[in-house]
């Protein structure tokens, strides 16, 4: 039995999971018009090789992955392209871009797809190849490419692939959902995440407060006949933060700024296990994903299957949202989510909850008040770091002190926040010092290359004036040196024959 | 000698004096010249945190000469691309009273970059000689480019073009480049006294 650590601070916030009713799953229906941006994945936006107009069938490609931190987008269903242009998106800038949107035709015709069944024997690299090519991405919220996960490189050998069943974050069902209905492809795609890593061991770590996933996934182990550690752990939030998760099975932190495999570890979500196991074995690229919908505005929370670019509204309608006293919806979970500003916007390949509460549910927070230093965020905070002092600090821009406080460290996950009392928004402080950190480190970058051009530019313009003078001063001397040979001077002779031509042309006009 | 010192302890003392005076002026005189640093370094700090754009709006052609125009004593609010936090940093550096942007030499703007409509361009290559980090590419009687990565956004270009085919856009424009603002601050919303709020109202 593996022994279970704790975490510093956490939260046990009320968990609201039962209004969504995991463990059954629905399909959502295709919705007429389909709005997929390029960009639903952390990196470089996929490129359009589609043009309007043009008709495409389920798992065509619409984007094709730019470089390697980039994953493709595929069409959901078939239809034409009718748009590629900027839309808006479910960001919580509010901003817009780059969509391709398709005006479905209710048919749904698929690509035909060849699925690799023995994929044990098959070689790591092209196995990664498959899973760049489907288009997968982090389905836990951040939407880092997985391919680029499942190539740490040779200086980090992998001995631990750990799929996070957590979902600490209240009201969320999504992965005890697919959890429940999926466990079989989930042990089947953790395999092969497990064999391109040449990783020893697989562990699947879920909060006690799954039991049915639990059972299930145990029962898929045991059917499967393999070797899979399943390990439970109490529910505290946010244990499902990547690096409090490996501190919770292992009792290792994943060093400051870096990354799980440092330590020997891959950590994935379920959902990008089953999509794996689609590519792979099936040979199905990304293009649907389980998300809640749930809240007290809806009559009919639950959860779904849904193709991604199906516009929020649509969803929110399948599950009958009641308009009055609803305020906001929110993408992601009430601790990490943030407010849709436009509910045309679309669900993406990160979207695992959609939450509509009532006012009474989840009220605006109150104004924020002064901070009174009673130190609750510090015994909150999973990743021991010193909220109220990093407040301060974000407050008064000292970067350099943000820095020493390790910033970088805070997952935002909003514990600090959910206890503060005098109601401080306490993550937006620390998202917008680390923007402002990340824009200055950008500035920086770009002014000492601007400086090195800049005086590349004179070095060159003053070896130009240089050459051009030792060039002058040659023939100068040249001219002299024959001067003082042949007695006779060129520069007299010239000015002696452009006299005598003048004369002559006053002579003769 | 010694017999003469201890008689006359003014003189003994006066040597003592010139004598240290002489061999510490040796030592420091050793010093300077040994360990000399090469170029100004105050003016090589307060050029790293200039922002390198090379426009020329301080009055100065380029950076480096501003920053050591400043190190000789000009005032350090002349740089607009820089803006307020430029203006931060080297009244920190420098340990004197930050001063408000000199609005004669231009005002705080987003950052940009050069762009040229190329189907107007025509070929002239007046911009390419006035860019101040050659990031135009192009050659004579064929179009130009701008290489948006490399441009300061000086707008030293635009005023040579002959075709005013050159705009300036803005660089950090779309969703890659957004980022959380901080919170506004409502805490000054707060009327501790119940007056503030009548003779803010009223103002």
């Amino acid at each position: 039995m593996r022994t279970i650590h704790d975490i510093h601070g956490g939260i046990h916030p009320p968990e609201r999971k039962a209004l969504s009713r995991p463990g059954d799953l629905q399909n959502a229906p295709i919705p007429p018009v389909l709005v997929l941006p390029v960009r639903q994945h952390l990196g470089v936006p996929a490129l359009p090789i589609v043009a309007v107009g043009d008709t495409v069938l389920g798992g065509q490609v619409l984007a094709e992955a730019q470089g390697v931190m980039s994953v493709p987008v595929h069409a959901p269903s078939s239809g034409t392209v009718v748009a590629i242009e900027s839309r808006p998106i479910a960001h919580a800038s509010g901003l817009a871009d780059q969509c391709i949107v398709i005006q479905t035709d209710g048919e749904d015709h698929w690509l035909a797809f060849e699925g690799v069944t023995s994929w044990r024997e098959r070689d790591p690299a092209t196995l990664v190849e498959r899973i760049r090519e489907a288009g997968i991405a982090g389905l836990g919220g951040a939407g880092f490419p997985t391919a680029v996960k499942l190539s740490p490189g040779p200086t980090r050998p992998i001995e631990t692939l750990l799929v996070n069943g957590t979902e600490c974050e209240p009201y969320i069902t999504a992965d005890d959902t697919l959890m429940q209905c999926r466990a079989d492809e989930l042990v089947e795609g953790a395999h092969i995440l497990a064999h391109i890593l040449s990783a020893d061991s697989i562990l699947i770590g879920i909060e006690d407060n799954k039991p049915d996933a639990i059972a299930r996934v145990q029962a898929a182990i045991s059917r499967a006949g393999v070797d899979v550690e399943l390990a439970t752990f109490p529910t505290k939030y946010p244990s499902g933060g990547e690096k409090q998760i490996i501190e919770i099975l292992t009792g290792q932190q994943v060093p400051s700024g870096g990354i799980p495999a440092d330590i020997g570890i891959v950590c994935v979500n379920p959902g990008t296990a089953v999509a794996t196991q689609q590519a792979i074995v099936d040979g199905k690229p990304l293009t649907h994903r389980i998300v809640t919908l749930t809240g007290e505005a809806l009559a009919a929370p639950q959860n779904v299957t849904a193709c991604l670019g199906t516009p929020i509204t649509q969803l929110l309608e399948h599950a009958e949202l009641s308009v009055d006293g609803q305020q906001r919806i929110i993408h992601g979970g009430p601790m990490m989510g943030f407010a849709v500003s436009d509910l045309n916007a679309p669900i993406t390949k990160i979207t695992n909850c959609l939450l509509a509460p009532t006012a009474t549910e989840l009220p605006l927070p109150d104004p924020a008040q002064p901070c009174i230093r009673c130190g609750h965020c510090a015994e909150a905070c999973p990743a021991s770091l010193l909220p109220q002092q990093l407040y301060w600090y974000a407050r008064a821009k000292d970067q350099e002190q943000l820095a020493e406080h390790r910033l970088f460290d805070c997952i935002e996950c909003g514990a600090c926040a959910y206890v503060c009392p005098s109601q401080i928004p306490l993550v937006q402080y620390y998202r917008a010092a680390k923007g402002q950190i990340r824009d200055s480190e950008q500035e920086k970058r770009r002014s000492d290359n601007s400086r090195e051009r800049f005086e590349a530019r004179q070095a060159r313009l003053e070896a130009e004036t240089a050459a051009r003078e030792a060039k002058r001063a040659a023939r100068k001397a040249a001219a002299q040196s024959q001067a003082a040979e042949n007695g006779s001077d060129p520069i007299q002779e010239a000015i002696e024959r452009a006299k005598a031509r003048k004369a002559e042309q006053e002579a003769n006009p | 000698m010694l017999a003469m010192l201890s008689d006359q302890p003014l003189l003994a003392a006066l040597t003592a004096l010139l004598g240290l005076g002489a061999t510490f002026g040796a030592l420091l005189g050793f010093a300077a010249i040994r360990f000399r640093v090469e170029g100004n370094p105050i003016s090589e700090q307060i050029n790293a945190l200039l922002p390198q754009t090379q426009c020329g709006q301080c009055g100065y052609p380029g950076c480096r000469p501003y920053s050591e125009a400043i190190a000789d004593g000009d005032s350090i609010n002349k740089c607009p691309p820089g803006g307020e936090e430029t203006i931060q940093a080297l009244a920190d550096l420098l340990d004197v009273e930050p001063q408000p942007l000199d609005a004669e030499h231009g005002v705080e703007k987003e950052p940009v970059v050069a762009w040229i409509r190329e189907d107007e361009c025509i070929g002239c290559t007046k911009c390419i000689q006035a860019c101040p980090v050659d990031a135009i590419l192009g050659a004579a009687k064929v179009m130009h480019t701008v290489i948006a990565d490399e441009c300061t956004g000086c707008d030293l270009c635009i005023e040579p073009c002959p075709v005013d085919c050159i705009d300036l856009i803005p660089r950090k424009e779309g969703i890659s480049f957004w980022h959380w603002s901080l919170p506004e601050d409502r805490a000054s919303r707060y009327d501790v006294i119940a007056t503030d709020a009548a003779t803010r109202d009223a103002a």
